[in-house]
């Protein structure tokens, strides 16, 4: 097919190829998340704290994605693969939670637990 | 067109050099790059999809049971998993840099930069032992073993619970991240009569009366976040007070801490549940991990051997890709298992 564009003896191989400073820059900014999703749970925001937590998590999982993995310089077709699965994996999740939403009425709330020793 | 080509690949003819490693069925070296990435990234998802399990697993525990889980967290050691967080992360970084050292064909580099993230594996691996050795020296165990296992409503291990509980209690009331911080609470029985458990006055002081502790465990306690402290009885003398943890609105620190009283007994029987999901899910990562490490192993050996190039460099590239995914998963565990508020 196209073996015109090909690297033959050119310097430009195969793939893409990070510059120094963007891998190093990177890392410092999954540092710094890092420092701060520890310094978060020092601060009180009720349920929040959970959505900032995972926020956060998400944020760093793509920089690793887009540029330790080369996804930002790939064919689409494997971040498809990957939001796929991530997609799935809500559906998954997301259903199962809604079942045990769904007969959570029924069972007595733990404050009111009062079972019977032994 | 394919056999044609092939067949001009295998005569070897002037314009088009036939690379050792490229495949039959691929055209070009690109192609067969591209190719080898996508099936990885096909694998990729179904360990993803594999983790979900876990990670459904942990979403609706946690969701139907919070306390559990902020209870149980109490004996994680949360700068042990930021310490581990930062090892992985620069072992990514490691990878990341030596794809970048096979691409442009600096052998040297390639070699010192997977023996980096080998040692980055080696370090998390070391760091999970320690976390998991503090968790058996008290215990904890996967499964039924764990102390705080309950069969028909029964504590099975009522010696070891109580030594758990001393545990968790102490970290949670005290200790922040180092762990045996602050007064364990005192006593507690299984199947005994009242013992006061006491703890630090750092909680709250307006409870400093003594509150009646349950005769045997699985007795209520109001959960902290529903029920204010409870009534105050007299119960002897006591040099220090008993008290729920904060209801709360109140928490003691920023951190929401929670002791085994303020568990209702239908919760205190499900503690060793955290215990089986945290297990499982750092140890499926760690088994991860421990394969990365071997593809590692593998992938330095060839590039010692100089058998990588700028034309050919596809195992050190979707084996990073494998290492990335374990640095991506432990991104979402850390904060899960580790910083639960």
């Amino acid at each position: 097919m196209s073996d015109a564009h090909t690297h033959d003896g050119h310097d430009h191989g195969i793939g893409h190829v990070s510059p120094v400073w963007m891998l190093l820059g990177v890392f410092a900014l999954l540092i710094f998340f890092t420092v701060l999703t520890v310094a978060v749970t020092y601060v009180d925001l009720g349920s929040a704290n959970i959505w900032i937590a995972l926020a956060v998590a998400v944020v760093k999982g793509a920089l690793v994605g887009l540029y330790f993995m080369h996804l930002r310089y790939d064919s689409p077709f494997n971040s498809l693969i990957l939001v796929t699965a991530f997609l799935f994996l809500a559906v998954f999740i997301g259903i199962a939670l809604m079942d045990t939403g769904e007969y959570q009425q029924n069972i007595p709330p733990p404050a009111t637990v009062r079972p019977v020793a032994g | 067109m394919s056999s044609e080509h092939e067949q001009s690949n295998h005569a070897a003819n002037g314009d088009h050099h036939h690379p050792a490693h490229l495949a039959h069925h691929f055209e070009t070296p690109e192609q067969q790059f591209e190719s080898g990435k996508l099936g990885m990234w096909v694998f990729l998802a179904t360990e993803i999809l594999m983790f979900g399990g876990l990670f459904c697993a942990y979403a609706i525990y946690r969701g139907n049971h919070q306390d559990v889980f902020l209870y149980g967290y109490g004996a994680l050691d949360k700068m042990w998993g930021a310490t581990n967080t930062v090892v992985l992360l620069a072992s990514s970084l490691t990878m990341a840099w030596g794809v970048r050292a096979a691409q442009k064909g600096q052998q040297k580099l390639l070699v010192a930069m997977l023996i980096a993230t080998f040692m980055g594996g080696v370090g998390f691996m070391c760091i999970k032992g320690v976390e998991y050795q503090q968790k058996w020296k008290h215990n904890l165990f996967p499964g039924t073993m764990n102390a705080f296992y309950y069969e028909g409503g029964q504590a099975k291990y009522p010696e070891k619970l109580k030594h758990a509980i001393e545990f968790i209690d102490g970290r949670n009331s005290g200790g922040e991240a180092s762990g045996g911080g602050g007064h364990a609470p005192a006593g507690h029985e299984s199947t005994d009569d009242s013992k006061p458990v006491e703890h630090s006055d750092t909680v709250e002081a307006d409870s400093a009366s003594p509150v009646i502790i349950p005769a045997v465990f699985g007795a209520p306690a109001d959960v902290s976040t529903i029920k204010p402290p409870a009534n105050p009885t007299e119960q002897g003398v006591l040099d220090s007070a008993i008290d729920q943890a904060g209801d709360g609105s109140t928490p003691s620190a920023a951190h929401t801490q929670i002791l085994w009283n303020d568990l209702s007994g239908a919760e205190q029987k499900k503690v060793h549940l955290f215990f089986g999901i945290y297990f499982m899910m750092t140890g499926l990562h760690g088994l991860h991990v421990l394969i990365g490490m071997v593809l590692i192993a593998w992938l330095t050996f060839k590039a010692f051997k100089g058998q990588f190039s700028k034309d050919y460099f596809a195992p050190v590239d979707i084996g990073g890709l494998y290492w990335h995914l374990v640095d991506l998963i432990w991104i979402f565990l850390f904060p899960l298992l580790y910083l639960i508020h």
